[in-house]
C-alpha cells in the first residue's frame, strides 16, 4: 500500500513538474505548481510529517501560489510568445538532462543503505507538539531571527509597490 | 488486493526512491528556469527547486528518526514565503517600468 501511494503521487508530481516546465501559459504553469506541492503534502503525510504537509498545504499551495495568481492576473500576462530557439540546444540539452537525472539517481541509490525502508506510522515525531518544542527550545533563535527577516519582506513589498519608483 | 499484487509491491517503500524522485523534480526546476523566458514561470521553477530540497529534509528526517529536518523544511518554507513577496513585487516594478515580462528584455544590468 505504501508503494501504490508513493508511486501515484511521484507520478502525479513528476508529470506536474514536466508539464510546468512545457506549459507556455503562466497560468497552466501556476496550476502544475499547485498539483506538485499537494503531492508533495501526501508524501509528507507518507514520512509522518503531519504538521510540514498541513503547513505546506496552507502557506505553499494556499498563500504562496495566490500571490503568484493574483501577479499573473493583475499584468495580464498573457502566452509566451514561441521564439525560433535553435534546435542543437534542443537536442543537446534534453539527453544531457536525462543522463544527469540517471547519473544521480545511481549515485543516491549506491550511496544510501539497502535497509533504510519508508513505512507509514513508524515515525511519528513530525507532529504539532514536537516540532512546536522544537522549534520553541533547540532553534528559539533562528525562529526569532525569521520574525525579522518576515518584517524585512513586508517592509520591501510596501516600498517596492509605491508609486514613484 | 489480490494477494500478488501486493507480493510485487513492497509494503515499505526504500528511502533512496524519496531522494531520487527530490533530484528528478530538482532537475526539472533547473531545466525550467534555465529554458524558460517568462519571468514568473523562472519563479516558480525557482519555487520547484525549492519543494524538492524540502522533500529531502523531510526524508532524511524520517530515516534518522529526529524532527530536526521538519524545523529545516519550515524555515525554507518562511523564507519561500517572503521570497515570494520581495520577488513579486519586484516583478510589478519591472512590468510597470518596462511593459514586459521577458527575461531577455530586461537587460540593463548586462555589460
Amino acid at each position: 500500500m505504501d508503494a501504490l501511494l508513493f508511486l501515484t503521487f511521484a507520478g502525479i508530481a513528476v508529470l506536474c513538474a514536466i508539464n510546468l516546465v512545457l506549459q507556455t501559459h503562466p497560468i497552466s504553469s501556476a496550476l502544475s505548481l499547485v498539483g506538485v506541492m499537494g503531492s508533495l503534502a501526501v508524501l509528507y503525510l507518507l514520512l509522518g510529517g503531519a504538521f510540514i504537509a498541513a503547513v505546506q498545504l496552507i502557506v505553499y499551495a494556499g498563500a504562496v501560489m495566490v500571490l503568484f495568481v493574483f501577479v499573473i492576473m493583475l499584468l495580464n500576462a498573457g502566452a509566451e510568445q514561441r521564439r525560433s530557439r535553435s534546435s542543437l540546444s534542443v537536442w543537446i540539452s534534453v539527453p544531457l538532462l536525462f543522463t544527469f537525472i540517471i547519473l544521480l539517481a545511481s549515485l543516491i541509490v549506491s550511496r544510501t543503505p539497502p535497509s533504510a525502508a519508508v513505512k507509514f506510522g513508524e515515525f511519528t515525531g513530525g507532529g504539532v507538539a514536537n516540532v512546536g518544542r522544537a522549534l520553541f527550545t533547540t532553534y528559539l533563535l533562528p525562529f526569532e531571527a525569521t520574525s525579522v527577516l518576515i518584517l524585512v519582506a513586508i517592509l520591501g513589498a510596501v516600498v517596492l509597490a509605491r508609486k514613484e519608483i | 488486493m489480490p494477494a500478488e499484487f501486493t507480493q510485487i509491491l513492497p509494503s515499505a517503500v526504500p528511502l533512496s526512491w524519496y531522494l531520487v524522485l527530490s533530484a528528478i523534480l530538482f532537475t526539472i526546476g533547473v531545466a525550467g528556469f534555465l529554458f524558460r523566458r517568462n519571468i514568473i514561470t523562472v519563479f516558480m521553477s525557482i519555487e520547484l527547486m525549492l519543494n524538492a530540497v524540502n522533500l529531502t529534509f523531510v526524508a532524511f528526517s524520517y530515516h534518522l528518526k529526529q524532527v530536526d529536518g521538519h524545523i529545516f523544511s519550515f524555515f525554507v518554507m518562511v523564507v519561500a514565503a517572503a521570497e515570494a513577496a520581495v520577488g513579486l513585487a519586484i516583478i510589478l516594478t519591472v512590468f510597470k517600468n518596462r511593459a514586459t515580462l521577458e527575461i531577455d528584455e530586461i537587460n540593463s544590468m548586462k555589460l
